[in-house]
């Protein structure tokens, strides 16, 4: 049966599973739009398109499928470069559908025309502009395996409008032969033995694990990994969820805002075991500095990543879920030395306790609220058991460091590119995709105003997604720097008096809002927004002048940190 | 040190563009580049000559093949193989620096492809070496102007 581009692209997306695709309609995908209408095929109207992309990520995050999205040509397109940047940094599986100018029109500067594959390249792992009608099935598939498959990303595909009107036979492909593309699953197993022989020996090792272990859904082989042979554990902020932050082997966050005793276990080891992680410029600060005397395993599916930053001693390249099996057959044949392992590291974990009973994680509650006891009464609350999606800034790390998160695929955030406005539409595209849980956004008064207008989205799908502003009147996290280096020369961060009514502002749009500027409100609000049944913003008066710490200044070693 | 890449590819459009930006974005240099199509004309061949030490190479490499469209890369520096490099040189010739110019090509097996009034042109292929000296015993006689075609190689023997 021979039928339209248009109608292709909606029975592949069946074929694929896809269930919804978060977009915004214009001139150049009206025939989509037309088969959508006719098809009855579930779609979220964003109210932007950077917005349509950060919440198929956060579907996409939160529920390990495949975030699919659909924009117009041009300014639609490149609307979605923020997102796709984003989901790009942090690995997040994405099809994003562009609509283009007609082929005969492309390169003549038409209305609404960008070389949206030009422009996407270095922040896409892929993308195709489709010439002929007859090869769109097949990039259709190709662009779903490669988003999901190896170190999945985002992938474009950039539709002329002739192409969607134009017809063929359809025929969905089985399978897919790309003769570039052959990601690596299994790790090496002698590669596996010989980074084991390293751990057997060590005195001093510390798992360092980031969110390649998320991805590939290893958080239950990685619990049984560093319980059997009693390593202690640190976490990049990407990699938080993948381990019980409670557990007595849970060193918490490394890096910039990481915990003192992570930051000093990494520094003391004698053996790093990365899994899933990149050694990110926040995570190893100074490099010649990071894990001095450590030898280094480091299990990632992305060869590009081993070797990067910091030499390795010995790289695994694979799954981590699938290296991590291979592991643990090789530790359950040798009880043995696994046994001996345990005894030898006993004085280590002495150690980390003393560094842990030094300087946890702490701050004053005293009139004014802090910022951090309302994070850690949202997490008491909601029993550490919510989807948490943040901004970025002090918000971004007080979720971090004072939620607890002790499961996969429950914080969202964008941590490699560190964008802010992420947190508001990650949350809806989380809630559509987890209807049942409690799904909610931590936010900055700076931040959240920077998708502000997704909150008609989520008052229009009833999406009942909860905003807890910590409303500090300040670009917090950039007036620390100012504070600590730049002699507290406040340029351009205040934001006192001239942020909107948060409460009048949610209102407007048909949510509930609350506003709290009392430490006794705080709770009982917190309940009332979390019980509300409907879209919520809580707008929090928090001090003004709080910061996060520790603190390692950018370019210092781990061991530099500021601790108040 | 220098690393001569050879660097097979789908031919398609685009290609040549992922390639290119993947040097400029992380801030590998090329030296020369050469490209065209294979015996098989879904694939191209790409020759790329490059700088960096066994840490850069090893990225240029892993991040080369990271490309969908990259099929194989290999440095073959670290082999034994041939390159070639076509070269038009464009002479400014006189009464008294023609023969010269002609007696140094001919040393080289260059051969005249177009002569005027005033210019001698001249066409040169070899490996680097030999194109770097003709250059020079060239250059005090006048040149006008060089195009290059930037180097191929293969592997030597039946690798």
């Amino acid at each position: 049966m021979k039928l339209t581009g248009s109608q292709i692209l909606i029975e592949s997306l069946k074929k694929e599973g896809v269930e919804v695709i978060f977009g915004y309609p214009g001139g150049a995908v009206l025939n989509i739009y037309d088969e959508i209408y006719k098809a009855k095929f579930r779609h979220i109207l964003v109210r932007h398109e950077q917005g349509a992309v950060h919440a198929a990520d956060g579907y996409a995050r939160s529920s390990g499928k495949v975030g699919v999205c659909l924009v117009t040509s041009g300014p639609g397109a490149t609307n979605t470069v923020t997102g796709l940047a984003t989901a790009y940094m942090d690995s997040v599986p994405l099809v994003v559908f562009t609509g283009q100018v007609p082929t005969l029109l492309i390169g003549n500067d038409a209305f609404q025309e960008a070389d949206i594959v030009g422009i996407t390249r270095s922040c896409t792992k892929h993308n195709y502009l489709v010439k002929d009608v007859k090869d769109l099935a097949r990039i259709i598939k190709e662009a779903f395996f490669i988003a999901s498959s190896g170190r999945p990303g985002p992938v474009l595909v950039d539709l002329p409008k002739n192409v969607l009107l134009d017809s063929t036979n359809f025929e969905y492909p089985e399978n897919v032969e790309i003769r570039g593309y052959h990601p690596t699953y299994k790790g090496h197993s002698f590669q596996i033995k010989r980074a084991l022989d390293l751990i057997y020996k060590s005195k001093r090792p510390v798992a360092y694990v980031g969110g390649g272990v998320i991805l590939s859904d290893a958080a239950k082989e990685l619990r049984e990994f560093i319980t059997t042979l009693g390593i202690p554990v640190t976490m990049t902020l990407m990699g938080l969820g993948a381990f019980p932050i409670r557990h007595p082997l849970s060193l918490g966050m490394l890096g910039m805002h990481g915990t003192f005793r992570a930051n000093m276990a990494i520094s003391e080891c004698d053996l790093v075991i990365a899994i899933g992680a990149r050694f990110d410029d926040r995570v190893t600060g100074k490099v010649d500095e990071f894990a001095p005397n450590a030898k280094i395993i480091h299990v990632d599916i992305d060869p590009t990543s081993i070797s990067k930053n910091i030499q390795v001693d010995i790289p695994i390249v694979g799954d981590c879920k699938q290296v991590l099996k291979g592991f643990l057959k090789e530790i359950r044949a040798n009880e043995e030395e696994t046994e001996k392992v345990q005894g030898r590291i006993k004085p280590w974990l002495e150690q980390i306790e003393k560094w842990k009973k030094k300087h946890a994680l702490a701050y004053d509650q005293e009139d004014v609220i802090k910022p951090q006891y309302v994070v850690e009464k949202l997490g008491e609350l909601t029993k550490g058991e919510a989807i948490v999606a943040t901004e970025v800034g002090q918000n971004q790390m007080w979720a971090a460091q004072f939620y607890e998160f002790n499961e996969p695929r429950t914080f969202l955030t964008s941590g490699g590119l560190g964008t802010m406005g992420y947190g508001l539409p990650a949350a809806i595209g989380a809630q559509v995709a987890n209807p049942d849980k409690i799904v909610i956004d931590i936010a900055g008064d700076g931040s959240i105003q920077m998708n502000i207008q997704e909150l008609a989205t989520a008052v229009q799908y009833r999406l009942p997604v909860k905003i807890i502003i910590l409303n500090n009147a300040y670009l917090g996290m950039v007036r620390q720097w100012q504070e600590l280096f730049f002699d507290r020369r406040y340029s351009y961060t205040c934001m006192e008096n001239i942020a909107p009514d948060f409460v009048k502002l949610a209102e407007a749009y048909g949510a509930a809002g609350f506003r709290v500027e009392k430490v006794k409100d705080v709770v009982p609000t917190l309940e009332k927004a979390l019980a509300y049944d409907g879209p919520a913003m809580v707008d929090v008066i928090v001090e003004k002048f709080e910061g996060v710490y520790p603190m390692v200044p950018a370019g210092a070693s781990l061991k530099q940190m500021l601790l108040v | 040190m220098k690393h001569t890449l050879s660097v097979l590819v789908e031919n398609e459009f685009g290609v040549l563009s992922r390639v290119a930006s993947l040097f400029s974005a992380r801030g590998f240099n090329i030296e020369s580049l050469c490209v065209a199509e294979t015996l098989d004309p879904s694939l191209s061949l790409m020759t790329i000559v490059t700088r960096g030490d066994e840490m850069i190479m090893e990225q240029i490499t892993k991040q080369l093949n990271k490309l969908i469209n990259v099929i194989k890369v290999t440095d073959l520096s670290a082999r034994k193989f041939v390159d070639r490099e076509l070269v038009l040189i464009k002479m400014k010739a006189t009464k008294t620096n023609r023969a010269e110019i002609l007696r140094i090509s001919d040393i080289f097996r260059g051969k005249v492809v177009d002569v005027s009034h005033k210019t001698l042109t001249i066409e040169v292929t070899g490996d680097e070496g030999k194109i770097a000296a003709m250059i020079e015993l060239l250059k005090p006689l006048g040149i006008k102007e060089v195009a290059r075609t930037g180097k191929i190689a293969m592997l030597r023997g039946a690798q």
